[in-house]
């Protein structure tokens, strides 16, 4: 943990808050889901102490269980010659045998209990009062109709004032209390009352405060770290709320004295001094156990089995160079590793094309506001916070109704209409959907997003300005983010007619963790919009002047296009396709039908994991089969989203393109040629550890403790307020990611591939210490290739060492009898 | 038409249910389609039978179907009926039953119970099925059993977290309280005819009338029975707070469940036996207010649910009060076309409730107000408040129903504890051999001596079940004083009238057969797991999946579940408590309501909830 102020022997209420925020889940409520490291928390330490410490603290599981990773050997997951080379490295060559023999072969007890939860346990082994039974339903309650964003009927009455004024507001005015006991009400009402009082009464003994509180707090991590996103991140909740964690553990330590009184009159002491003696503490460092070694020694073997599979790739030489071909069209999709199969794909149509990836926001970052919306979404990456707002000018989207998700057929008297009205309907409407899905009102759409026929205010007029936003761009503002995006892949010359600007986003049916399928780079939106405003800035005649005398030079016939693709459907829709020209509308028409059949491929590819899709009908029926997923309400796997991530590959495109990475790669392009110091290299990297390494780090966790950091089976998830989901009504909120998710992906740390010299690769790592701690403490692992002999180094504390791998990619000629023949992870071929 | 075609509307489930017990667990395909397939075929058999019905003239038809024990005056037999009743809940329940194994054919997939949710899900329609097509209390009640238990089963889906097994026990007590209301209602209505009455005869209103007339207030204790009956069942006052924390299964699970069918049972049941209280304003007048009482509470919790499952599940406990309304009024029409309403309305509302996140989300950004004014605007400040907090608190129903149903029982247990088993059965061998020797040496005791000690016996037996239902530790000390108890019910029954032993033998065959096996399935988890105290969950589920099977089949069979004779024995039981012993009857049904609970909660604590062997592999408490 992190905070260097934090000291639990000396008690101050305040820190321990803070502390508590840091470490209690970050998961914003769930229109805003946004990837990040489940254990960020643990991020200031190496990646093997920090698991340890979370699991050792929170019961979490940190790695696979030890018949995973020996199953993973038996059936050849795991090399056998990288297994020893791992041992060899961490514990010598002496001691291989001997430490295989421990992994291969030795039982080993169940590891000792966490500590989480030991002190404040004592209510219920010592005293038999189960306080999570008394308090939890209460608190869960109240939290959730306080923080309540639109399902309740009728509203929190004082949801304006912030929640312990609210709920003192409350109990004021009502005649029945919300407290068992007179001494609960009297302590809540009385302003004099402080946490430390409470915590006195309960415990007694200072030194033991802050344990007490982790150990409450982590009773229902889930709520409590929503109640810590909302205090860090008030925006999140577009119906606002005042509550910060100290507050909603005073409320809890109120209604835990409450419950005591309740259950045992006031004859009740604080915890005895003798019991809290023999808890152990929960700070305490622990000394690395065998178990923890083999697993983590397994856990590298496993990782590095995967790895040497691409640093082999990279290595071995591309025959077919595309760079230097005549360009036919360029296109820029997002980094995201859903694309890295539909540029293939376009690519084997179409042998002239050439493709880039870029953040899915393009450089662009601005607050956008459609048409009679009320707020505005923000459209970039979650730290930045943007100057700029978009409007959406006019609009031909209407939104539809369903009477069915209105809360009215829950109350008394309309509900007797409804059940008696529109319940036959709904029986009708029912049965058509479960045997002929359609698109639902209610349904998730990534071309909802903005509508194709949609008007953008995007240049701006004068200084313009809404609050503190400037209404749109200038042209000087738009140029520099024109430059430093192009800049940045290194598409600086050689322009083709066309360049598209593709944008992603996903659609799903019933389906809570919709903003979870759609683009990270624009903080869970469709990146619609901002394709279409890079072109339009791209495509301005001042803008390209601007870029003229900086060197980019773009020929005036060029032409920048928007898209959206939407990666569960494998649709594609165009923007401002009336703009083309004569010439440019005829060769757009051609690639239109070069998109049309790669984006069939590309289903099909995707549809080998599905178990409902016969991957060899023929594509139009698979395709079919695949848009059927997004409208369906029993479909909880609409796409598979990240699942399988595992490389960044950060390069040009030809040290890939002759791969096959079964979408498991995110694709930064970059050429070293563009920026040999590093300066456009160095914002790529900030990017990617955290976004990309964010959103590997939550799979991998959500993965290996699908129960504790993931948010289980998603089948029984009840919504809580529209911002979380839970089980039951009665549940702790379940931030991370559902088994349906995950249920495929390999937890294997993100390996960051770079195109670059390995001494500038160290050194624009070393510019930003938050950077910099993903990479040293090895939470994301880091390698770099030389761009002229294709020479592999890996970093490996502080400094890059040469490595060989020893893969060599097999040579196929058609990767299609390998998609229809397997539904697992496919190794790394070169497609010859 | 055939005799015994209404039967074969029970027997196509059941034989999908047998179908899929035997598809090994991987193979999903196998195991929707021949779901589907059961469902679909005993669907479309429904709907030809039921236009083919109305064809002919729509007469009700009462099918005597299987004579399971018959005496000198005493026959226990399975009967069906089929009149515009069992149809409409027949019809409609086989056609959400139909959507929802379809949904749940994909929505399932690769969940790690998916065959476990078809066959709970097919045993599931077959009690329902039996329910509303039975033509007597005693096949009714064989249907009401299969629900209670599917019940707790799919409630207790995810069986290694701790709230679900939690809130199974919870609903299944519940269930319990109904099922007792069937027994006395059976009890009563042999003593009102003399004999095992069917609906059909019920809906002869001239018998009905003959019968009541002469004993009015058995009459009305019927009707008691049955409206308790109804409303555990139906969700209704003071029941309701059991309704949302049933939703636990997976959604489509709850939305047939909790959101159709299951809780609409209650008012079929008040349909049913419509002829029985039609002409008592008394129950008419208290089934208005239980109706009247749920639909206001019901409806005002539900304005301030902010859980999208709780909203949904108060809202149709309040239409289900206003169905009762319907009822009590005799608008039996208007009710049977609110039911189907309300039943379609509440399964599509569960099953897309994962939309509302994007749907209302969406609402918001483009609708938003920052004070919605709602009728409690309206209303004074002071009113208002306290309103909102008793919605909150769910009006305490739930807090209630512990204080005043489980907390005594708790407090009662407890205080027994200078009983030690032991001791107990020494009593009860005590209480026994007195009479058994009067019996010897003198014919002539009194009647009513004899009665005061089977009602001793009975409360002993009570007390018994009371120990093993808080017994903290012992599990082999709670499961024998289960059995005890039963053996102890036996002997206070005969000991009250001189009747054949082969009813206690029928009684005690499934207990003794039961307690045996189970026993032996404790002793053997004993060795092997080691530790198997009370005092906590085990989930040896997840190691030992057969012997929970087992087990499971055992505590069945001692609750008295329809697969050993025990089950005709109960009846047989209770057509030996006279028509005035209020008192012993009170104690045999309450034994029977201990009974159930106590062996349901040996079974979760055995074998559900989180695993005990390591933290690292199960879920938080609270989640």
């Amino acid at each position: 943990m992190s905070s260097s102020s934090f000291d639990p022997n000396h008690f101050s209420f305040e820190e321990v808050a803070q502390e508590l925020r840091h470490v209690l889940p970050a998961q914003a409520p769930l229109k805003d889901f946004i990837h990040h490291n489940t254990l960020h928390a643990f991020q200031s330490f190496h990646f093997q102490d920090g698991i340890r410490m979370a699991s050792r603290r929170f019961g979490y599981r940190v790695l696979l269980p030890l018949k995973e990773y020996r199953n993973a050997y038996a059936t050849g997951r795991i090399n056998r010659d990288i297994l020893i080379r791992v041992v060899g490295q961490q514990k010598g060559l002496d001691y291989v045998s001997n430490w295989m023999e421990c992994m291969v072969n030795k039982n080993y007890e169940t590891p000792e209990p966490p500590r989480i939860g030991s002190l404040r346990g004592l209510w219920k082994h010592h005293y038999k009062i189960d306080l999570d039974s008394l308090v939890h339903p209460i608190l869960f309650r109240v939290l959730c109709n306080y923080l309540d964003q639109g399902i309740s009927v009728w509203n929190f009455p004082y949801k304006d004032m912030g929640f312990l004024k609210a709920m003192r507001q409350l109990e004021l005015d009502s005649t029945v209390s919300l407290f068992r006991s007179k001494r609960g009400r009297e302590l809540f009402m009385n302003p004099e009352t402080t946490a430390d009082d409470l915590l006195f009464l309960l415990i007694g003994r200072s030194e033991k405060y802050a344990q007490y509180l982790f150990d409450q707090q982590f009773a229902h991590q889930g709520w409590s770290g929503m109640v810590a996103a909302i205090q860090l991140q008030p925006g999140t909740l577009l119906d606002r709320r005042a509550i910060t964690l100290e507050e909603v553990i005073f409320f809890e330590l109120v209604l835990e004295v409450d419950a005591l009184e309740y259950m045992l009159g006031n004859e009740w002491k604080a915890l005895d001094v003798r019991l809290l003696d023999k808890v152990p503490n929960l700070f305490e460092e622990t000394p690395i156990s065998e178990l923890e070694e083999t697993l983590y020694l397994w856990h590298l073997a496993y990782e590095w089995s995967y790895y040497d599979t691409v640093l082999g790739g990279v290595h071995t030489p591309n025959p077919a160079l595309r760079e230097q071909r005549d360009h036919s069209f360029q296109a820029i999709f997002c980094i995201d590793d859903r694309e890295c199969s539909l540029r293939r794909y376009l690519e084997n149509e179409d042998p002239n094309c050439y493709t880039y990836g870029s953040p899915g926001f393009f450089g662009v970052e601005f607050y956008f506001k459609p048409v009679d919306g009320k707020f505005t979404t923000k459209l970039c990456p979650a730290p930045v916070n943007p100057k700029f707002l978009i409007y959406e000018v006019s609009t031909d989207a209407k939104r539809k109704r369903d009477l069915h998700l209105d809360k009215h057929a829950n109350s008394l008297h309309s509900g007797w209409l409804i059940s008696q009205t529109l319940g036959f309907w709904s029986a009708l409407k029912l049965a058509i959907n479960v045997f002929n899905p359609k698109f639902q009102p209610g349904a998730a759409s990534s071309f909802g997003h903005m509508s194709k026929q949609a008007q953008l205010q995007i240049e701006r007029k004068g200084n313009e300005k809404e609050g503190d936003l400037l209404l749109g761009f200038s042209p000087e503002e738009m140029a520099v983010r024109v430059e430093t995006t192009l800049r940045s892949i290194g598409l600086v010359n050689h322009f083709a007619p066309l360049v598209y600007i593709i944008g992603h986003g996903a659609s799903s049916t019933n389906n809570p963790h919709y903003a979870a399928y759609d683009c990270g780079a624009c903080s869970g939106r469709a990146g619609s919009v901002n394709a279409r405003v890079f072109c339009a800035m791209a495509n301005h005649t001042v803008v390209r002047a601007l870029l003229e005398k900086n060197g980019i030079v773009i020929p005036e016939a060029t032409q920048f296009v928007g898209a959206l693709h939407d990666t569960t459907r494998d649709e594609i829709e165009f923007f401002d396709e009336n703009d083309l020209s004569t010439d440019c509308e005829l060769k757009h028409q051609k690639n239109v039908n070069v998109f049309h059949v790669a984006l069939m491929k590309n289903a099909r590819e995707r549809s080998r994991r599905f178990n409902n899709v016969h991957s060899e009908s023929n594509l139009e029926e698979v395709h079919k089969n695949v848009k059927r997923r997004s409208i369906t309400l029993f479909e909880p796997r609409p796409e598979l989203n990240h699942a399988t991530n595992a490389t960044c590959i950060v390069g040009r495109r030809d040290l890939t393109s002759h791969l096959f990475l079964d979408r498991r790669a995110f694709m930064n392009s970059f050429d070293y040629r563009v920026d040999p110091e590093g300066n456009y290299l160095f914002p790529i990297l900030r990017a990617v550890a955290p976004v990309c390494g964010g959103i590997n780090l939550e799979y991998f966790f959500s993965r290996v403790d699908n129960q504790k950091l993931g948010a289980g089976s998603k089948l029984p998830h009840n919504v809580m307020g529209l911002f979380a989901v839970a089980n039951g009504i009665d549940g702790d909120l379940r931030p991370g990611l559902p088994s349906q998710m995950i249920e495929i992906h390999e937890p294997v740390r993100l390996l960051v591939v770079v195109e670059h010299f390995e001494d500038v690769v160290l050194r624009t790592i070393q510019r930003d210490n938050a950077t910099y701690e993903w990479f040293k403490n090895d939470w994301v692992k880091l390698a770099a290739v030389h761009p002229e002999t294709r020479d592999v180094s890996v970093f490996n504390n502080g400094e890059f060492q040469c490595y060989s791998p020893s893969y060599i990619p097999m040579a196929v000629d058609n990767v299609d009898s390998f998609i229809l023949n397997y539904s697992d992870n496919i190794p790394v071929l070169k497609i010859a | 038409m055939a005799n015994h075609f209404l039967a074969a509307f029970i027997l196509i489930p059941l034989f999908g249910f047998a179908f899929t017990l035997a598809i090994p667990k991987h193979n999903e395909k196998a195991i929707a389609w021949t779901s589907f397939g059961s469902v679909l075929v005993n669907f479309l058999l429904a709907l030809f039978f039921a236009v083919n019905w109305m064809f002919q003239g729509s007469n009700a038809i009462d099918e005597r179907d299987l004579l399971l024990y018959s005496s000198d005056n005493y026959a226990f037999f399975i009967d069906f009926y089929w009149d515009k009743i069992s149809l409409i809940f027949f019809i409609i329940g086989s056609f959400l039953v139909l959507l929802v194994t379809r949904y749940s054919q994909y929505y399932m997939h690769r969940e790690a119970g998916y065959k476990r949710f078809f066959n709970t899900l097919l045993f599931f329609y077959a009690g329902y099925s039996i329910a509303v097509l039975s033509g007597n209390i005693e096949t009714l009640f064989i249907g009401w059993e299969f629900l209670g238990v599917s019940s707790f089963l799919l409630i207790a889906f995810y069986r290694d977290r701790y709230l679900p097994i939690k809130n199974a026990v919870k609903v299944f007590s519940i269930y319990r309280v109904g099922d007792v209301g069937v027994i006395l209602a059976m009890w009563l209505s042999h003593h009102l005819w003399g004999e095992n009455v069917t609906f059909a005869q019920l809906a002869d209103s001239s018998g009905v009338s003959h019968a009541l007339s002469e004993h009015s207030l058995v009459g009305v204790c019927i009707a008691i029975a049955i409206l308790v009956t109804a409303s555990a069942k139906s969700a209704q006052f003071p029941f309701t707070s059991w309704l949302p924390r049933a939703m636990e299964g997976p959604t489509p699970s709850s939305a047939i469940f909790y959101g159709s069918l299951s809780v609409h049972l209650g008012v079929f049941l008040l349909l049913r036996t419509f002829p029985l209280w039609e002409s008592q304003s008394t129950a008419r007048i208290l089934i208005a207010v239980v109706g009247l009482t749920t639909a206001l509470v019901a409806g005002g919790i539900a304005r301030v649910q902010s859980s999208i499952k709780a909203q949904i599940a108060y809202g149709s406990a309040a239409q289900i009060g206003l169905i009762f309304i319907e009822l009590a009024l005799g608008w039996t029409n208007v009710a049977l076309f609110h039911f189907a309403g309300n039943a379609f309305l509440r399964t599509y509302q569960l099953l897309v409730s994962p939309s509302t996140v994007s749907y209302l989300i969406r609402e918001q950004f483009f609708d938003f107000q920052p004070s919605v004014k709602t009728i409690e605007y309206y209303l004074p400040k002071r009113i208002a408040s306290t309103f909102y907090m008793l919605g909150i608190r769910e009006f305490f129903l739930d807090e209630a129903l512990y204080r005043f149903f489980w907390h005594p029982f708790k407090v009662i247990g407890r205080k027994l504890n200078f009983l030690t088993g032991f001791r107990l059965i020494l009593l009860i061998v005590v209480m026994i051999t007195i009479p058994v020797l009067n019996h010897f040496f003198n014919q002539n005791v009194s009647q009513s001596v004899m009665h005061a000690f089977s009602f001793g016996l009975a409360f002993l037996a009570v007390l018994m079940v009371l120990k093993s239902f808080t017994e903290r530790r012992q599990v082999f000390e709670a499961w024998w004083l289960v059995v005890s108890n039963h053996v102890a019910v036996s002997i206070a029954i005969s000991l009250n009238e001189n009747y054949s032993m082969s009813h206690n033998w029928i009684y005690l065959s499934g207990i003794a057969l039961g307690g045996i096996i189970g026993y032996m399935v404790l002793r053997k988890l004993k060795q092997r797991a080691g530790n198997i105290n009370l005092d906590r969950f085990h989930g040896y589920v997840k190691y030992y999946p057969k012997m929970a099977m087992v087990f499971f089949f055992c505590c069945l069979a001692l609750s008295g579940f329809p697969i050993t004779p025990t089950f005709v024995g109960e009846d047989l039981i209770f057509g030996h408590i006279h028509e005035n012993q209020v008192g012993l009857a009170i104690m045999v049904s309450l034994s029977f309501i201990m009974d159930g609970l106590a062996l349901i909660r040996i079974f979760a604590r055995v074998f559900l909830g989180p695993s005990v062997r390591s933290v690292y592999e199960s879920s938080y408490r609270s989640s």
